[in-house]
């Protein structure tokens, strides 16, 4: 297959309730996103989409970070009204980057401490329990290596109660080398479904992931104009700097994976 | 009662502990004085407290404890008081003990009618757990914003401790509250809805907030918390002054900002003081507050309406605040020879974004220094700087040096808000010395840090301009020194 190089465009982003899950800074997300395009020369479109409003027509790339546990149930309901949008935009392949709460409502149901069960979207087959209080939360640097190809090392911030567990058909989005990850039991971070991507890592974990978020530019471009493309190669020094500290800080810092 | 042997020896132990500190000239002569005494005697502070009589005011909140707790010292002052205080900003349980025992070491005792106040600043994460230790006369709230989330948790949950402790058995029995904030506001409703905690109906309940919609902001700033009223709807707002504080009301719970007891009816801010009329039970007063930022207008309210809950005059209050001077750290300035650096605590989005207003308004030629750290004490999570307005200085093309343990991460932060640092330095010494070079004379640094990195820089600074360190309380500060 070849690739098209670009270095001119225009992209759709839609922010899932930004007013909502944002808590944990993902925010950084969209901001690295403008910046970022901005440099290759690629026009962006922004829709915000919060509780009780429609998704708009189209989009090439979808933003939804984490939020507080009860901001998880006052849009759970919304979401699962968006449910056959989001999962019919996912077999489009329209770019994803779903963070930790975003992340576990994307998958199959989040069962919370009470036990009641929050229904997903399911684009993910993965499924999230909220342990005991005693089961303590997964706070620290994360280190994984991404299963996508040519992103290698990806680095953030973990901080979440969840735990969230692979189906069968799920693929993750990297390895825990430091750090938690999903579970704590099986080594995996996150999961991946065709050019959607769900991980529980913050940071924000664009900005300091130069790969990752050139990739999610590319898919959000491939997807706006029908065909695999690439994009040039512009330096991106500040995020290389910053990736290469904290992935020099998560090694010294957090627990070794071991199984 | 007098004190058991126990605490007679937590006592001793304490002081032999505050004692060595000082002689080693350590900066942990705040904290471990009393982390040896409390060790000894778990019940060293209910002890203390019913033996000694103190008259306990607490100030507990995400941002301004510190200034506001200085505040209502230097206010205590100026009405004859002489008040004990955990002066360094050591808010946790071993902070307070410390302040009990320099209290003990350091003066004679009061005479026998003067009310001993104590004013402490309090962790708010550990003020449920404390309050009843302490059974503190009265209860300052000041704000609730999101601060170092894999350190204190959700804001909710913070929130959540501070209800169940004001509808518990050992609630306080006068609060002070910000209304500004729809969070604290609400605490009046375990008052005048009658969950039982609060007996005097509304005697017991003094409020504050700024009346002067002039000073709103025009963007929604991102760092906003109290978002959804106790029903679920999103709080709407006739002004906005910071984050989520301003004139908010909700329809569907019928509420809005009461009109409070203390306010501020004119703000003027300006880059290194403000000009405001405050209004304190029907008294108008002009004065200028020598502390910049509306942040700083928010805390001298909060001193003053915990003031004048205690009985302390306008006149009283207003001339304390006039002489106002920074406590360590947080705006506080040092002067060398023809340069001069102000020292901003930025910890949290809410903090980073005022901070960001008084930089702002500053005349002339901005040059920052900004230093991220991600110690215990800064959270080492350092997603936090994305939710601040950095943007918002792209305009004022500042000459930017970033420095920190994660210094990288700074210069990224910048550089996606359209500002390319001038240097990266880590070491925070050395990046002091590129900045300084960077400010011509007669300007200014304004140095950006995070809360270990304040420490630190500051250390640098008073040992340059030949101040005192942190730790030594600075009216105290020769006695201290002639034993040592």
């Amino acid at each position: 297959m070849t690739a098209e190089r670009v270095s001119v465009g225009s992209i759709r982003v839609v922010s899932l309730f930004p007013d909502v899950m944002n808590v944990y800074a993902d925010r950084g997300n969209l901001l690295a996103i403008r910046h970022r395009a901005s440099e290759f020369g690629i026009t962006i479109e922004e829709f915000d989409v919060g509780l009780g409003e429609q998704l708009p027509p189209e989009a090439d790339l979808v933003l939804i970070g984490g939020g507080q546990d009860c901001e998880q149930h006052r849009i759970a309901t919304d979401l699962a009204l968006q449910r056959d949008t989001l999962l019919a935009w996912a077999e489009g392949d329209t770019a994803m980057l779903a963070v930790c709460g975003g992340f576990q409502l994307f998958g199959r149901w989040y069962r919370d401490r009470q036990g009641r069960m929050l229904p997903g979207v399911g684009l993910f087959d993965v499924t999230t329990l909220a342990p005991d209080l005693e089961g303590g939360r997964a706070v620290g640097d994360v280190l994984i290596d991404s299963g996508l190809s040519g992103i290698g090392e990806v680095v953030g911030f973990e901080n979440h109660a969840g735990r969230t567990y692979l189906g069968p058909a799920a693929r993750p989005f990297g390895l825990v080398r430091h750090g938690r990850g999903n579970n704590g039991d099986d080594g995996t971070e996150g999961a991946i479904y065709r050019q959607a991507i769900g991980t529980y890592l913050h940071g924000a974990v664009l900005p300091k992931n130069p790969r990752l978020l050139d990739r999610l530019l590319a898919s959000a471009l491939s997807h706006r104009y029908r065909k695999s493309m690439e994009l040039d190669s512009i330096p991106s020094p500040y995020a290389d700097r910053a990736h290469a500290s904290a992935v020099e800080i998560a090694r010294q810092r957090s627990p070794i994976w071991t199984a | 009662m007098t004190l058991s042997w126990r605490a007679r020896v937590a006592l001793f132990a304490g002081h032999g502990a505050r004692l060595a500190t000082r002689w080693l000239r350590r900066g942990g002569g705040t904290a471990l004085p009393g982390l040896v005494a409390g060790t000894i005697a778990p019940r060293l502070i209910e002890e203390l407290v019913s033996d000694r009589r103190y008259d306990t005011l607490t100030v507990t909140g995400t941002n301004g404890k510190t200034t506001t707790t200085h505040l209502l010292v230097t206010i205590l002052k100026e009405a004859g008081f002489d008040p004990l205080t955990n002066y360094a900003g050591s808010n946790l349980e071993r902070g307070l003990i410390t302040a009990y025992l320099s209290d003990m070491t350091d003066k004679k005792d009061p005479g026998q009618n003067q009310t001993q106040f104590a004013v402490f600043e309090v962790d708010e994460a550990n003020l449920p757990s404390l309050l009843p230790r302490l059974q503190p006369r009265l209860v300052t709230f000041l704000n609730l914003f999101r601060d170092q989330l894999d350190r204190y948790g959700e804001v909710d949950s913070v929130m959540g401790g501070w209800q169940e402790m004001l509808a518990g058995d050992s609630a306080p029995s006068h609060l002070v509250l910000n209304v500004d904030d729809p969070v604290i506001a609400r605490f009046d409703e375990f008052n005048s809805a009658g969950t039982g905690i609060v007996e005097d109906d509304k005697q017991s309940v003094t409020t504050y907030g700024v009346d002067d919609q002039a000073i709103g902001l025009q963007l929604r700033e991102h760092a906003r918390d109290a978002r959804f009223c106790p029903r679920g709807k999103r709080y709407e707002y006739d002004a906005i002054y910071m984050g989520h504080v301003g004139i908010w009301h909700c329809d569907c719970c019928e509420s809005r900002r009461p009109d409070p007891d203390v306010s501020a009816r004119k703000v003027v801010l300006e880059s290194s003081r403000s000009l405001v009329t405050f209004s304190i039970a029907g008294h108008q007063m002009d004065f200028e507050l020598p502390l910049p930022g509306l942040y700083m207008v928010y805390n001298a309210l909060a001193a003053a309406a915990s003031a004048h809950a205690l009985g302390v005059t306008p006149e009283a209050i207003v001339r304390g605040l006039s002489q106002a001077e920074a406590p360590f750290g947080r705006q506080e300035r040092f002067v060398f020879e023809d340069k001069a650096v102000r020292v901003l605590l930025a910890k949290n989005p809410a903090g980073l974004n005022e901070v960001i207003r008084i930089l702002n308004s500053t005349d002339g030629r901005l040059t920052v220094l900004a230093m991220l750290n991600d110690g215990v004490q800064d959270g080492q999570d350092v997603s936090w700087i994305y939710d601040a307005e950095i943007e918002l200085l792209a305009d004022y093309k500042p000459i930017v040096i970033v420095s920190g343990s994660r210094a990288h991460d700074m210069a990224l932060r910048f550089s996606i808000a359209g500002i390319d640092p001038d240097r990266i330095e880590p070491d925070i010494e050395v990046a002091l010395d590129i900045a300084l070079e960077n400010v011509k004379p007669g300007e200014q640094l304004d140095v950006v840090a995070t809360y270990t990195a304040m420490i630190d820089i500051r250390e640098v600074l008073a040992r340059r301009a030949g101040v005192a360190s942190y730790w030594e309380r600075p009216e105290r500060r020769l006695s201290v020194r002639g034993k040592s």
